[in-house]
């Protein structure tokens, strides 16, 4: 009973949230109306776009190529096909990327949600030693966070492998998905918490029935951003990897002295492609993301 | 009466942040001072020894090196990124636009570094370009120099400075142009002393953004640089995997987390300063707001 009277006020509460937002949201969209014209930086927009997309035009163009070179022989499919039928170890360093950057953004976003639900909420001792905590490591260049850890996990003796690894990245993926859900949970009406509690909820029951989901746009984009950021992540990954733990940036660094083979260009069209597939029809959702 | 349970849920992520960043930051500090190992690692002595060896002159030509590709890059990122997140605040089809400017960073940065060797080299599109159109026969280096770097690291953190910029150009209220228009001033002017001091947040997030990352860089001057454009980062990844040298790798370590702290306080705490005064005279500081999707998201 008591169960079901919480569940229907925090509806209602997340209800009358929502038209408040709308309300904005409306108000905006009317100033919208007004004709905007910006024809200056319009054309830089579209230079800087055909900037940014020059280098995958030439993967594009690479990727069909017949020959290894940079000279045009022909169009082929050659490099799928053997992306696809003869390249097992780019497939496991892809699946350790993988397996990695899903890992350590699980964890990331559940030591991160966990305690920006605990700054935004209350004050206690350890406050300003956790959101400076969480502030550092991202003002902190790459390298040095990628030579202590490897100093460190030398020093521990820890043995370099997917483990440090996913130590290295949950580490720097933790002050992202703090920032994140905190922005989101500044947001909102503390109020709804407070009504919660005096509904009977236990404090349990109030994180995971009406905190959590209200702040699931954020942790949605912390998690979303510290697999990327893990996907991507080379230089501190090439400081705390060992044998066996090749991610996919690392395999292709160490294809790079050799030219890298337009298998990689193959690989690449399809993630972008598959990318693009998934990510087109949420794009309203990188506003939210970008306002963060 | 409200019990506190914040200790109990920030203290997993506290001692995680302890534990794998704090303490290897600190061996970091130790081992600065401590005494070269002959097989590299460190021998338990006081030393100065590493700081000593930063006054080298290499190391310093690369540390000045260092400092001006990064001003440099950072300058001309935020240049460009300006009026490209003004464009996308003023289009109609945001999302769109800003799905074009990430959609490029869905490719590993290391292929995109290396689409620019391709197109850079030697043998690459731009001198095949040049060729068809009777240029240059010889063919003309654009790669392993540092305007490759600059380009290239430009191009790659583009995007860091463009989002933030987006968020607060579109929060930003236009019709204060008009205004500045109607007392007199001139386009230029309206954007230079009315908007500008407005969007000093983004522009700060901005710098902040792409200066950091690239006063570290490590993997693009390695690949696109020549010899004359090693930065610090390259150093210290030498001093560490080559040369062993621990205690050396972390005083430069020190130093370039010292100077980025630096940096970074001066310029926010200056730049506060003056975005507080810009804030006082915007009337509407309203708070970000997230668009439609996430709110349905939210009640479902």
């Amino acid at each position: 009973m008591a169960a079901r009277i919480h569940r229907v006020s925090a509806w209602r509460v997340a209800a009358l949230y929502n038209a408040r937002r709308a309300l904005r949201k409306g108000a905006r969209a009317a100033e919208k109306l007004v004709p905007r014209k910006a024809p200056v930086s319009g054309i830089i927009f579209w230079l800087v776009i055909a900037f940014l997309f020059m280098p995958l035009a030439v993967l594009f163009f690479y990727s069909f190529n017949k020959s290894r070179s940079g000279q045009w022989t022909g169009f082929s499919f050659v490099w799928y096909q053997k992306l696809f039928l003869d390249s097992p170890d780019l497939w496991k360093a892809f699946s350790n990327s993988i397996l990695i950057a899903v890992a350590s953004a699980l964890m990331a976003t559940v030591l991160g949600t966990l305690a920006a639900v605990g700054t935004s909420r209350f004050n206690f001792r350890l406050k300003k030693y956790v959101s400076a905590m969480s502030f550092l490591p991202m003002v902190m260049p790459e390298i040095v966070v990628g030579v202590s850890l490897l100093v460190f996990f030398a020093g521990i003796g820890l043995k370099l492998g997917l483990l440090t690894v996913w130590i290295a990245h949950t580490t720097f993926n933790l002050p992202f998905v703090y920032l994140l859900v905190s922005a989101r949970l500044e947001e909102f009406d503390p109020s709804i918490i407070e009504a919660a509690r005096d509904l009977g909820a236990t404090e349990l029951q109030t994180l995971f029935k009406v905190i959590i989901p209200v702040a699931l746009p954020g942790i949605a984009s912390g998690f979303l951003t510290a697999v990327t950021l893990s996907l991507e992540d080379f230089v501190i990954t090439f400081f705390v990897s060992g044998p066996g733990a090749t991610t996919l940036p690392l395999y292709i660094y160490s294809m790079i002295r050799f030219g890298v083979s337009p298998v990689v260009n193959a690989l690449s069209v399809i993630m972008v492609a598959g990318t693009v597939l998934l990510v087109y029809p949420a794009r309203n959702f990188l506003k939210v993301f970008a306002s963060r | 009466m409200k019990r506190n349970y914040g200790t109990a849920y920030a203290v997993p992520q506290a001692l995680w942040l302890t534990l794998f960043f704090a303490a290897p930051l600190a061996i970091i500090i130790v081992y600065s001072f401590l005494k070269k190992g002959l097989y590299g690692g460190v021998e338990p002595e006081f030393s100065l020894d590493a700081y000593r060896a930063l006054a080298n002159p290499t190391l310093i030509t690369v540390a000045w090196r260092t400092l001006w590709v990064s001003v440099a890059a950072t300058l001309l990122t935020i240049l460009i990124a300006i009026p490209c997140g003004f464009s996308i605040a003023k289009s109609r089809n945001q999302a769109m636009r800003l799905f074009l400017v990430i959609v490029p960073f869905w490719t590993n940065f290391l292929v995109r570094i290396y689409a620019w060797v391709s197109i850079l080299g030697n043998e690459g599109f731009l001198n095949q370009a040049l060729r068809l159109i009777g240029f240059r026969p010889e063919g003309y280096q654009f790669l392993y120099n540092q305007g490759a770097v600059v380009l290239v690291l430009v191009y790659m953190y583009l995007p860091y400075a463009i989002l933030p910029l987006f968020s607060t150009i579109d929060k930003f209220d236009f019709t204060l142009l008009e205004a500045a228009r109607d007392l007199g001033a001139t386009r230029m002017q309206s954007y230079i002393k009315v908007m500008l001091p407005n969007i000093r947040g983004g522009i700060i997030t901005a710098v902040l953004f792409t200066f950091i990352p690239i006063f570290g860089a490590y993997a693009v001057p390695l690949l696109v640089g020549g010899k004359d454009s090693y930065m610090l980062g390259n150093v210290i990844a030498d001093q560490v995997t080559k040369t062993r040298n621990w205690p050396l790798a972390s005083s430069i370590s020190m130093t370039v987390t010292l100077l980025t702290g630096v940096a970074v306080f001066l310029f926010t705490s200056r730049s506060h300063k003056k975005a507080e005064v810009a804030k006082d005279l915007d009337p509407r500081a309203l708070p970000a707001e997230p668009s439609g999707d996430s709110v349905r998201a939210e009640v479902r």
